[in-house]
């Protein structure tokens, strides 16, 4: 589980996040959602370190992360796998090396069980026969899925995915989405998903954290998003006419 | 002020948290190919062409009859080892490869290569600088020695093919009063360029912010930056070392 305290971080004189406290759940997909703008990835950012924040602190499963000493940030984030918007993969290796890389530095496995997991873990995410292939060979879809199998092959207990589905078509989000999902339960790890994609808030998100103006607006699960009575939420969740309708049939539904 | 207290806070943060020396000494190796190997006909065909350059001119200045021919190769000698091979030869190494240093580093920035570094824990900067520098403090030490032995050659190519001097008179300029000291102040100063481009180009590439315009910004800030400081140091260390 993650704890986060009273986050608050500005940029000059212009103000992100404004004391923003919550919890992810573990074995769950927590979602962050909001309008572009809102502070989700700097959220996230303040959450793995790559922000130091002004005020708060950050706890995964209670080991205070924000105060933490050097040798303790290094050893909880090598709990911890990420996937970038844009999969962050090393240009100048190919996809067994990108995958590889975190059992390099982190691991003192041998060369025969290094492979053995990579192997794995690119047969899980439904890339095999990929090896040897240059980041820059393989379609958006499938770089994400290099980036997830990078972000496990370590067994971290975190895994953060700051917008997986930014600049896929609808199909590949949902199967992204999916992966990401069943990752979460079959290793039981608390995983942060940073997105404003409908279909992913609909469909992976247990537990739901809105952001909006840089404060955190809502919390709760995507059943309940029908009902949360929070206009800023309602519009940007329900914005078109499919979603009004959906969220009115979800209504009529529930009254009868 | 602030520009010089980021770098020295950079140039610290390079040996913090650093990894195992396996590690470095792979990637420093890597390094070593792409700096040096990859560089080495560009600075063979320069160099050799600069002594082929400098030999006829110096020629062609030198047209009083009490001033004996061999003087030709002494000068061209002088002027490879203290200047030609380190100082412009550093100028061309900050464009080829302080402007790919920074570019690869901006690169890696924007796309955030360097923020999945940080989040497994391993220090982005220590880990993706100090071989590069340490590469570059290697291998552009060798790179003017081949450098000078390309222009010394250069010359005796052009000197002798040209009739401007014999080859006996060539290599007699090339022995005449040679100072070793200055082979020693040449090696010095090409340690400090080398220490001086690779440390700067990363550091504007690691701090790029923003996207591919700002990553040519980066490279070209690179080359400029790399360049005060080669002249800048040159100057200090002709004036303290000689």
């Amino acid at each position: 589980m993650i704890k986060i305290n009273d986050i608050s971080k500005s940029f000059s004189d212009k103000q992100v996040l404004t004391g923003i406290s919550g919890e992810f759940e573990k074995g769950k997909t927590n979602l962050i959602i909001g309008s572009s703008g809102t502070g989700k990835s700097v959220l996230l950012k303040c959450i793995v370190g790559l922000i130091q924040p002004d005020t708060g602190n950050v706890y995964f499963d209670l080991r205070n992360f924000t105060e933490a000493d050097k040798e303790m940030k290094s050893e909880i984030r090598r709990e911890i796998g990420m996937l970038f918007q844009g999969g962050a993969l090393f240009d100048s290796k190919n996809v067994e090396e990108n995958v590889m890389f975190p059992l390099n530095i982190l691991t003192k496995m041998n060369a025969e069980e290094k492979m053995d997991r990579v192997n794995f873990c690119l047969k899980r995410v439904g890339l095999e026969g990929v090896n040897k292939k240059m980041p820059s060979e393989i379609s958006g879809g499938m770089k994400k899925r290099v980036g997830i199998a990078r972000a496990i092959v370590n067994n971290p207990n975190y895994l953060f995915c700051d917008e997986p589905n930014s600049g896929l078509d609808p199909q590949t989000s949902i199967l992204i989405d999916e992966l990401i999902m069943e990752i979460t339960h079959e290793f039981d790890i608390t995983t942060v998903v940073v997105t404003h994609d409908m279909n992913s808030v609909l469909g992976i998100g247990e537990k739901i954290m809105f952001l909006y103006k840089g404060s955190k607006l809502w919390e709760g699960s995507n059943n309940d998003l029908t009902h949360s009575g929070v206009k800023e939420l309602d519009d940007f969740v329900f914005t078109n006419k499919v979603m009004r309708s959906l969220k009115d049939a979800q209504i009529t539904g529930n009254s009868k | 002020m602030k520009g010089f207290g980021r770098y020295m806070i950079f140039l610290g943060s390079l040996f913090v948290r650093r990894e195992s020396f396996k590690t470095y000494y792979n990637l420093t190796l890597e390094e070593c190919v792409q700096i040096g190997l990859k560089s080495i006909l560009l600075f063979m065909l320069v160099s050799s062409f600069m002594g082929a350059v400098t030999t006829l001119q110096t020629g062609a200045n030198l047209v009083s009859p009490f001033v004996p021919r061999f003087i030709i190769s002494n000068v061209v000698r002088e002027m490879t080892i203290l200047e030609l091979a380190p100082t412009i030869m550093a100028v061309i190494y900050a464009g080829k490869v302080g402007s790919s240093m920074a570019g690869g580093l901006g690169t890696m920035r924007i796309t955030e290569q360097i923020d999945a570094l940080e989040v497994m824990g391993i220090n982005s900067a220590s880990y993706l600088v100090l071989p590069k520098i340490i590469a570059s403090i290697l291998m552009y030490p060798l790179l003017v020695i081949v450098a000078a032995v390309c222009a010394l050659m250069g010359g005796y190519v052009v000197g002798t093919l040209t009739g401007l001097i014999t080859p006996t008179e060539y290599i007699y300029g090339i022995r005449y009063g040679f100072n070793e000291y200055f082979i020693t102040f040449a090696m010095i100063k090409s340690f400090v360029f080398a220490f001086l481009i690779s440390t700067i180009s990363s550091l504007k590439g690691y701090y790029t912010q923003g996207g591919a315009l700002e990553v040519g910004i980066a490279s070209t800030q690179a080359v400029t930056t790399s360049i005060i400081a080669i002249l800048l140091a040159d100057y200090f260390l002709a004036y303290l070392l000689i």
